[in-house]
């Protein structure tokens, strides 16, 4: 990206003011978590992370940084790689039969792929919320939030107590605090995916990866899982993977744009959420945004 | 609003009744696979009034002795005309559950861990060579596991047996007296095991195979080892499966003829003590029996098999209830 294009773009955008880019200027600014960057550590970092499925390059060369405390938003039209990308931060990509990768991530400064890596203890702080909403169906609502305690074998002493906090973070406490003991699929979707939410929040991620969460869901239960985002970054650091640009705008900080153009998929941009929907840089960008493709 | 109240309280119709036509085709569709589906019902049926048709009279004359008695007997004279006889299922009906429940015992938790080798573990060239060894052993006579048993097992298997009884002779049923230790219901309950690992194996497998993947992963993105998401997702989803598996591999148990006929020493009194070489089961005594049995005994022998026959329904239709109560729960 040359300058010359970039004042291209500026001058574009300019004329066409959209209102994804008065959506984005007033979501939340970086940096105003309350616990502060020690207890978030100091983030993820991604170097030059390539991914394959077999022979299939899918992902090509994305270095992306995720601050401590930071809600990162990875956009683009399907097949681009930002669910393959974001599958690569937590280690789960190399669960498909034939899956390879490159590059770092970088945890805290440290090297997840590093050999003798404990994968499980990654998992735990970088956890992850699915697309499609998958509770548990042999256990209880109850259970299900407290079930990565039983998964990674964690001793908490005060689980009730646990529990709650888990539920009123995911806001879905409200609903389901009289009904515990009954079992997660009992739930409306959107229910069960902030039961997911809580389910991940019950081991205490440093970061957690969300991939396409409301996808499935109605725009009551999506507006309820928005919130929780918000109230999420103050403690963590979230990326999430979103079809709907308008959510990318509401919740995050910052906002990556991948392509696959014919090849492998790329990141093309990566800037501050306003930015990237009022004065893209990248011509490819703005079509996106502005609603021109994908 | 004056429309409406014009119109005044709507009737509310009786609901239509919705029918479809078929086509042809359709129909011969289903003429086809609805004559499959009746054609075990009608076998099975067919095979039950046979063995009560024959068995009837001597059901009639032992009466529940048939099977609450161990005896049996057929006295002739020199001329070879009947004079006497007593026929009692009872020791055969306990060899039966006896051998078949020992089978299942061990060959539960060998197929089980098989399945979870297979579905969870080995590479995918191992499972390949596996799965299709598997398959084949499913297919292999049972005369020979029979053979196989008894020149080969017998000997290892009278060493455990002895281990067993004297570390915990204390337990009734593990009692050996007199010392006897070969051709006991347990070693005919170890090759039980053996041909029913196969049936269970591959049912569970298949089972496990279908856990959802979401599931799976979600269990890992909390930081769970692979044996964890085994025992906290995948176990409770294929518990009913298993359940079902294991109960198919009881049946064969139950009906096993020729194995248990060459490895058991058939004896006709009820014995409970497991390493004793003394039992039988209700299949081997047909076996035993129908080579030289005049005609009446012969119908003994159809009672006999109606009483197994009926047996085996028992179990499965237990099995059902067992499946039906803890299939659903895990899914």
């Amino acid at each position: 990206m040359s300058f010359q294009s970039k004042n291209e773009n500026k001058e574009k955008a300019m004329a066409t003011p959209s209102s994804l880019a008065s959506v984005a200027a007033n979501a939340r600014k970086p940096g105003t978590n309350t616990l502060g960057t020690n207890a978030l550590g100091i983030g993820l970092e991604a170097r030059s992370v390539h991914a394959w499925f077999g022979k299939h390059h899918a992902l090509a060369n994305v270095s992306l940084d995720f601050p401590a405390g930071t809600v990162t938003a990875l956009i683009g039209p399907s097949g681009c790689g930002k669910s393959t990308f974001i599958r690569t931060l937590n280690r789960m990509h190399e669960f498909i039969p034939g899956a390879a990768m490159a590059g770092e991530v970088l945890l805290d400064g440290k090297d997840i792929y590093e050999p003798g890596t404990d994968v499980t203890k990654i998992r735990l702080k970088i956890g992850m919320v699915f697309q499609k909403p998958n509770p548990f169906p042999s256990m209880t609502i109850g259970e299900n939030v407290l079930s990565g305690l039983k998964l990674a074998q964690l001793k908490n002493a005060n689980k009730d107590d646990l529990m709650e906090e888990c539920l009123v973070r995911a806001g879905l406490w409200n609903e389901v605090k009289d009904r515990l003991n009954a079992h997660g699929g009992s739930l409306s979707g959107g229910q069960q995916q902030r039961l997911c939410i809580a389910r991940a929040l019950a081991v205490n991620p440093q970061v957690l990866l969300m991939d396409e969460p409301c996808s499935a869901l109605d725009p009551g239960s999506t507006l309820r899982i928005e919130e929780t985002i918000k109230e999420l970054s103050e403690t963590m650091t979230i990326v999430i993977v979103t079809h709907n640009m308008q959510q990318a705008a509401r919740v995050s900080d910052f906002t990556a744009f991948f392509l696959a153009d014919g090849g492998p998929g790329e990141m093309i941009e990566t800037a501050a959420t306003s930015q990237i929907f009022s004065q893209p840089r990248d011509q490819r960008t703005e079509n996106y945004v502005t609603g021109r493709f994908g | 609003m004056t429309m409406l109240e014009n119109k005044g309280p709507a009737a509310i119709p009786s609901p239509r009744e919705i029918t479809t036509e078929p086509r042809f085709s359709d129909k011969l569709f289903r003429a086809i696979v609805t004559t499959g589906g009746l054609s075990s019902l009608v076998i099975l049926g067919l095979i039950a009034v046979f063995l009560g048709y024959q068995g009837f009279e001597i059901l009639a004359k032992e009466g529940i002795s048939f099977i609450t008695t161990s005896e049996w007997t057929v006295e002739v004279d020199s001329f070879g005309t009947i004079t006497n006889t007593t026929f009692g299922l009872a020791a055969m009906l306990v060899g039966t559950i006896l051998c078949a429940f020992i089978a299942v015992l061990i060959a539960v938790p060998v197929s089980v861990a098989a399945a979870i080798f297979l579905s969870f573990y080995a590479p995918a060239s191992l499972k390949r060579v596996l799965v299709s060894i598997i398959d084949l052993m499913a297919a292999f006579p049972s005369i020979l596991f029979g053979f196989w048993g008894l020149f080969v097992l017998m000997p290892s298997a009278e060493y455990w047996a002895k281990l067993i009884n004297r570390y915990l002779g204390f337990i009734p049923i593990f009692e050996v007296d007199p010392p006897i230790f070969t051709r006991s219901p347990f070693i005919a309950g170890v090759v039980l095991a053996i041909m029913i690992i196969p049936i269970v194996t591959s049912i569970s497998r298949e089972v496990f195979s279908q856990t959802p993947l979401d599931r799976i992963q979600a269990a890992y993105a909390l930081g769970a080892t692979r044996w964890n998401v085994i025992r906290t997702v995948a176990l409770p989803y294929a518990r009913g499966g298993i359940v079902g598996g294991s109960m198919l591999g009881l049946g064969r148990a139950m009906g096993e003829t020729v194995a248990v006929y060459t490895v058991l020493n058939i004896v006709y009194q009820i014995n409970w003590q497991v390493l004793f070489g003394a039992g039988g089961n209700v299949a081997s005594l047909i076996l035993l029996k129908f080579g030289e049995a005049q005609p009446y005994e012969i119908k003994a022998l159809m009672a006999a098999g109606l009483v197994l026959f009926l047996l085996t329904l028992f179990v499965n239709f237990i099995a059902d209830q067992i499946v039906a109560k803890s299939g659903s729960k895990g899914r």
